[in-house]
């Protein structure tokens, strides 16, 4: 049973780490979460990223909602920004897909081309 | 929307926008009176009641990308398929309440589906505001405050750090697993 004994075990191991992460400035990474992300499946990609952060300890990676990008018909969107480097649009998201993007980019810096907004917008 | 749950995740978006610091969602399972009920009510910046009046209508949105707003419209289908009702209260100021009923044996009625995920999609991107869940199920009953949690947590460790968002999963998922088990005997 998960109890508030626990978090208090999390608030200090946190505070040990934390101290390392002020020093670089992070990667965000934002979800469309508006009626048309949410409906076409913009939760479980969030989770899944959240979850894949969490599994690999990154330091230093906030994961954000924000409302419709306005391209409702491309959804789920994420967008990726890291500190330094141009904004990376990723649409048509799945959980799978987020993995990926979490793997190759966010950790390895390699964009995964085939799913930014550029390759299914003519 | 496939899910109940995914309506809630919506429509909360609207709390959060009116400036919301506390939200409270509550899912209430009856299976006795045969009804299953939505409430979300938040202390945001509240409706004018002429607003109020207009604001399922698909064309009335405070978005500005595009001129129709479906959240609260597709919310309020889902009740309405499944003998249920749908009602919204504001006050300028003070806040807003929506309630969604559904009868819990229409055929047509939707799945809860993930409320464990919606709720903590919502702690992750807001980790500055207050949820109040509340899951009911006949008699049995349980709560996640995150207001509590950040009493264990003080004020350096905020809600959306990664091992507070595991911890907030699995005590969403046992306390969601506790009530389906009482109601399986």
């Amino acid at each position: 049973m998960k109890t508030l004994q626990e978090l208090e075990e999390i608030r200090k191991r946190t505070l040990e780490t934390m101290n390392l992460r002020k020093e670089s400035e992070g990667t965000r990474i934002v979800v469309g979460m508006a009626t048309c992300g949410i409906a076409a499946g913009a939760r479980p990609v969030l989770l899944k990223i959240m979850e894949e952060v969490e599994k690999r300890n990154l330091s230093g990676v906030t994961v954000a909602q924000t409302g419709c990008i306005g391209l409702c018909q491309l959804e789920p969107i994420v967008e990726v920004y890291k500190p330094g480097q141009e904004k990376v649009t990723y649409v048509k998201m799945t959980p799978e897909a987020a993995a990926r993007v979490v793997a190759e980019h966010i950790v390895n810096d390699q964009v995964v081309l085939e799913q930014t907004v550029g390759r299914f917008q003519v | 929307m496939e899910e109940i749950s995914l309506h809630v995740l919506d429509v909360v978006q609207n709390s959060l926008n009116a400036g919301a610091a506390l939200i409270h969602i509550e899912v209430d399972e009856q299976e006795q009176a045969d009804t299953l009920t939505v409430r979300v009510a938040d202390d945001g910046s509240g409706m004018p009641p002429e607003f109020v009046a207009k604001v399922t209508d698909p064309f009335v949105t405070t978005r500005t990308t595009r001129k129709v707003g479906l959240g609260l419209p597709l919310f309020m289908q889902g009740a309405k398929a499944a003998d249920g009702d749908f009602s919204i209260q504001s006050e300028v100021g003070k806040g807003t309440r929506l309630c969604a009923t559904y009868r819990r044996s229409h055929i047509d009625r939707q799945p809860v589906g993930d409320m464990a995920g919606t709720v903590q999609t919502l702690v992750l991107c807001n980790p500055d505001t207050d949820f109040v869940y509340t899951r009911r199920f006949n008699d049995r009953s349980f709560t996640l405050d995150t207001r509590e949690l950040r009493r264990a947590l003080g004020s350096e460790v905020p809600l959306n750090a990664p091992e507070v968002q595991a911890w907030i999963r699995d005590y969403l998922i046992e306390g969601e697993k506790g009530l389906l088990e009482v109601s399986d005997r």
